[in-house]
Parts: C-alpha cells; structure tokens; sequence
C-alpha cells in the first residue's frame, strides 16, 4: 500500500507561562491512499492538536518542536507559509466540529465556496458554480441553485455541516481531517453525517482523518484506530481488532466503561481517576495512576509502541511482548 | 408501587414576540397584532413512580429539559396539572412550594455554569442546608455537608476550594451533592453526563445509581445518549416536538420500538464494532415548534405516514405489554 502520510516522532509543545505544555508527544502514524483512521481520545488528550498540526493550523504559544510529517514525500513541518497555503484546503481539506462556527454568516453559501475554488484553481466563475452544484450534489443537498445562493442561517445543522463537507470536497483532496464532525449535532443527524462521509471517501479514494471521543462512531466509519492518552497513543490497530480484543488498559477500560458492555451487571466498570494534567506529567507511563495491572517499572520508565502478532501495536509493559 | 410525580396533560408554551410595538405586522394594508409561540410541550402526561428511573429521550429541541423544568416548578405549564404525592403543586406560591423544593431536587447539564464560581464548595453546599433547616447548629450543617461529599467522592479537605480548582467530573459530582444534601426523594437530572468525558461518564453514572439504591431515590432522567438510557431507566420517555411518542419499560421500547420515531432513533445509535450505512434514514428536518405540524407532528418524515396522520392528532394508545404508543398506524394495526 503507497504511504499518503507518514507523521514521525511528532512533537507539538505550548509554552505558557505556568510552564510547557507537551500536547503531542512522539507520535508516529501512518495513513495509506484511500484509508480511513481514527484518533481516539478523551479531552485533553492531544486528539484536535495532532489533527491541526498536520496541515499546521497551531497557533501561538504552540509550536511543532520536532518530528516530520510527510505528505507525499513532501516534509509538511518544514515547507514554508506558501507552499502550506497549496496543500491546505487543496490537497488535505479539513471538517471542524461546530458548522455554524465554520461557515461565516454574512456570505451566502455560493460565496463561501467560491472562494474557495478561485484560491486554489483558475477558473472562470461559470465554471466555478458548476463545482459548486456538483459537490452540493454530492453531499445530497435538494435544489442546490437554490441553495447556493442562501445564507447559513436558513440551514439546518444537518445541512450545514453537509454544506461544510462539499466545501472540503471542492479540489477534491487526497485527505480529508475530521475534528469530531458531529458532536454538535444529534443521533439522527450524527448517522446521516457518518454515512455521507463513508460513502465520499469510498467512491472518491480518499483518505479520512476522523477525530472524535466517541469509540461507537470510529469503529463503524474508520479502518484503524488509534487511542490517544495524554498525548502520546497507546494503542494502534485495525479497528475490528482493537474493539474486540483490545490490549491496552487504557482501551480496555474505555470500552468495558460503555453501558452496553455490562452485561447485565447494574454497575458500570469505571477507570478511577483522571487523565493527569499535562502540565505535571507522571514520569514513567502516563496511564500509571489510574491502571489496575501496573508495576515498578511503569512508574519509572516511558513504555514504548510495540507490535503483537496479530498487528496491532501498543505501548505498555504488561501486554504481550511488553517486559 | 405509587406514583410519586403524575404529570397531568400539560403544555408549555413560550411566547417569543417581544413587546407589543414587535408584535405589529402590517399585512394587506392592516395593521394587525401577531404572536409567535414557541410550542415547547404539548400534551405531555406521565407518571413515575417511586424508587424508578424515568428517562426523556428525543432530539435537541424536543422539549425533554423543559418538560423538566416545567416538572421542578421552574416553569409554570400553561395547561395541566402536575402531582407530587397526590397534592397539586403547579399552581403555589413561591412560599408554599418551599417544602416541596426539598423533596425535588435537580441536578443540570454543565457543571461549569451551574456552580457559582464565586462560592467555595462548603458555601455552595451549606447554602441550601442553612436555608431550608434554619434551626440547625453551624456543626450540623457542617457534619450534613461532609457526609454528603464523602457519599459523592469529593474528599470533604476540599472544602474550602472554588469551582474552578476541580476537573469537570469532581464539578458534576459537587453539583450532585448539592442535590443530595437536603436528602431528597425525586431528582430531576437534565443531561448530568453529557458534558462529561467518556471515562468520567462511566463514574457519575454509577455515582448516581449507588445514590439511588442508598437513598431510594426517584430520577427523573434526561439524556440523548440511548445507551446510557438503556442501562440506568425502568421507563423510557421518547418526545420529538414536545409530544410523547413513545413511554414503555426499556426492555421493551429498545428490544421492540413500535412508533416509527423510536425506531429511527434507536437505529441512529452508533454500534461498537457494527457497521454504518444500516442506519434508518429519516427525510427532512425536524420542522419548527413554533408552527407545528397538524395531525401527528411526525407525519412530514415518516415513511408510513398517510393521510390521516396529516389530519388527526394520535391519541395515547396503550398496547398488551404496557407500552404507550402515540401512532395511527400502530393503533390501526398497520405497523
């Protein structure tokens, strides 16, 4: 399978003034043509970070203090602001949470798209419009001249971030970033949401970047999944396999947490504790203080990522392989 | 069992037109006064009964939260009557609701707005201790206060600390000791974990549910998270444009929904490890309850909507299992 993204060693740092905040730690992924990834994560954990470092929307105090990110060959941490500005909303395109919060609501949704396409392609504005329409289509939009010419407001949320996805489809990307794409939004509208995005990335070969909290949603939508705890992942693997057998503690408790994962029981297993502040990060493995299987050696020493037989990797001691 | 809450047929309605000068619309030449209501509930009568969890499911906007508000007499219905014990509380005085106001509590959605963050987490705790119970001695208070952050988890050193100072669980789990600490017997809890972290939900959950087996207490339980409703309710509540869809036993209304609507949420439900694309796809959009629709409020999206959903409002239809269905086609047999 040809690589279209290759993150290595991955470092993002906030310097504030309480100190430095080390929201991505050492993290090392790697997404196909054509795949479908999810990041995992609870608040805090560096999930939105890894997502906005790769197409370099961290703002100040933040920074990328190491690590590589190939796109295509092409190192994305060391090109500078004009060269990012082609692969920006070109070739990776990005989803943000709130649609209302993503489209500007003085400009019409024609105007918004449009401009779009003529910072990325010369195109007459006739020409413009009918990439318009098709992608409105796309994302199954009714009467879309009509639309086109309608303000954000006169959509419901559903549509809006419908709107929003056509936007991202406009220079047909290779890789699309989706930062929880329906937290926003409701069950019903969240499914619609989901299935739209499987179809996109199925019929046009692209790549998916899904960020979310929620295990449910990425393991229906994504192909591999990686659980993310306090900024650096813990566990990476094909998502059937991390569901089923997952071998981190941290994964572990995440999914026997889920209601339906009780069996029967009326209490539902908790992990005690938690995620520990990044600002005063445990010396040895970040999920110590709140693992029930933890040793010595977790206190003191960082566990690295490791393979298993059946492909998954994870970084703990105490799964196969670990000590 | 008995009930201790019957909520009787009532509406609630807000009324969104501002002043009279705002209400003026010139139309045909005339000058004529409309008004724009926000149709909010309608018709909603339930029971819950003592020591049960009753959950309000629905999309945003279908009127679980005021439904609840409206249950703890933070709001007034414009129709109905609401019963605790028997005894019609929804038209008291703000003085004669005070005993009532001890029996009722109720615990909101984001712990970062309903703590006062100018209150230590003592003053936060005492103030409806001290208020309900003047009589009490600055000890007593003091003794309640603690046991009651013992029960929760909150190690009662922290006191003397301010909102701020705690992570987004310790703050639900104070704002669940504020509930408790008048030794209630009916919470209201308006989406207590949807502002909570995965790992942290599974906690409060369980908080509240060891609560309810300590103390008896009676939940009055809003979410939009169906599988959390379907561990922690007896009774499930399924609204869409503040009308009752659906009331039955959570067994029954997730192994075997009957109104269209139930199905199509239940079908939305993310499955671990499932496959997308099997979801029950519902046309359109959830129409506005300021002009609701006439008939059945559903009958723009349903598929099996004929013509008689377009004209007739569904009575409350109760089915051989105990199940309360609003749907002509379910009635008629059809579905």
């Amino acid at each position: 399978m040809e690589k279209l993204i290759d993150i290595k060693n991955l470092r993002v740092d906030f310097a504030l003034r309480s100190g430095r905040v080390r929201a991505v730690r050492d993290v090392s992924l790697v997404i196909n043509k054509g795949e479908r990834l999810g990041i995992v994560g609870e608040s805090g954990a560096g999930k939105s970070v890894l997502g906005f470092s790769i197409i370099n929307l961290i703002s100040k105090p933040g920074r990328i203090t190491g690590g590589e990110i190939l796109f295509e060959g092409m190192d994305l941490v060391k090109i500078n602001a004009d060269q990012m500005r082609h692969v920006r909303g070109n070739e990776i395109s990005m989803i943000f949470q709130d649609p209302m919060m993503t489209l500007n609501p003085v400009l019409t949704i024609g105007t918004q798209m449009k401009e779009t396409i003529r910072a990325h392609m010369n195109v007459s504005d006739k020409e413009a419009e009918a990439i318009c329409l098709d992608k409105l289509r796309k994302v199954y939009i009714p009467s879309p001249e009509k639309r086109l010419k309608q303000y954000p407001h006169e959509f419901s949320g559903g549509m809006r971030q419908r709107i929003v996805i056509a936007i991202s489809l406009l220079t047909n990307p290779k890789l699309i970033i989706a930062d929880e794409p329906t937290t926003a939004l409701d069950v019903t509208i969240q499914a619609e949401i989901m299935d739209l995005l499987l179809e996109l990335c199925e019929k046009e070969n692209m790549g998916l970047i899904l960020i979310t909290h929620d295990l449910a949603v990425v393991s229906e939508v994504t192909q591999r999944i990686a659980v993310l705890y306090a900024g650096k992942v813990v566990e990476l693997g094909a998502a059937n396999q991390l569901i089923s057998n997952p071998q981190h503690p941290y994964t572990k408790g995440l999914i026997q947490a889920l209601p339906q994962m009780a069996g029967g029981a009326r209490r539902l297993n908790q992990i005690p504790g938690m995620m520990p502040s990044l600002l005063n990060m445990p010396k040895g493995c970040p999920f110590e203080p709140r693992c029930t299987v933890g040793s010595e050696r977790c206190k003191t020493e960082i566990p690295k990522l490791h393979a298993l037989k059946n492909g998954t990797q994870v970084a703990c001691f105490k799964c196969e392989g670990g000590e | 069992m008995s009930a201790i809450l019957e909520v009787k047929d009532i509406d609630k309605h807000f009324d969104i037109s501002g002043s009279v000068i705002d209400q003026l619309r010139l139309t045909g030449g005339k000058i004529t006064r409309k008004k724009t209501v926000v149709k909010a509930v309608n018709s909603v009568s339930l029971e819950v009964q003592a020591g049960e969890t009753l959950s309000v499911v629905g999309e945003s906007g279908c009127g679980k939260s005021t439904l609840a508000r409206t249950v703890m007499g933070l709001y007034r219905p414009n129709k109905g009557e609401i019963h605790y014990r028997g005894a019609r509380i929804d038209n008291l005085s703000s003085h004669k609701m005070l005993p009532y106001r001890t029996k009722m509590q109720m615990v909101f959605q984001d712990p970062y707005a309903s703590l006062n963050p100018r209150m230590t987490v003592r003053q936060i705790l005492e103030e409806p201790v001290r208020f309900h119970n003047p009589d009490m001695s600055r000890d007593e208070v003091s003794d309640r206060v603690a046991e009651v952050m013992c029960q929760v988890g909150v190690d009662p050193v922290w006191a003397t600390n301010f909102p701020h100072e705690f992570s987004g669980g310790q703050r639900q789990r104070i704002s669940i000791a504020r509930a408790l600490v008048l030794d209630p017997e009916f919470i209201a809890a308006d989406e207590p974990i949807a502002a909570l972290d995965v790992s942290i939900q599974a906690q409060i959950l369980n908080l509240l549910m060891d609560a309810q087996e300590q103390r008896g207490l009676t939940y009055l339980f809003i979410s939009h998270d169906l599988s959390v409703v379907e561990h922690i309710s007896n009774r499930v509540l399924v609204m869409y444009l503040g009308c009752v869809c659906e009331l039955g036993s959570a067994k029954e209304l997730f192994s075997n929904p009957k109104h269209p609507y139930t199905q199509a949420l239940l079908s939305a439900i993310p499955k671990l490890g499932g496959t997308a694309g099997g979801h029950v796809k519902l046309s359109g959009d959830v129409p506005t309850p300021i002009n609701l629709p006439t008939g059945c409020v559903f009958h723009g999206r349903c598929q099996h909507a004929n013509e008689r959903c377009t004209r007739e409002i569904p009575r409350q239809h109760t089915l051989a299992n105990g199940t309360v269905v609003a749907c002509h086609g379910v009635e008629e047999g059809r579905l």
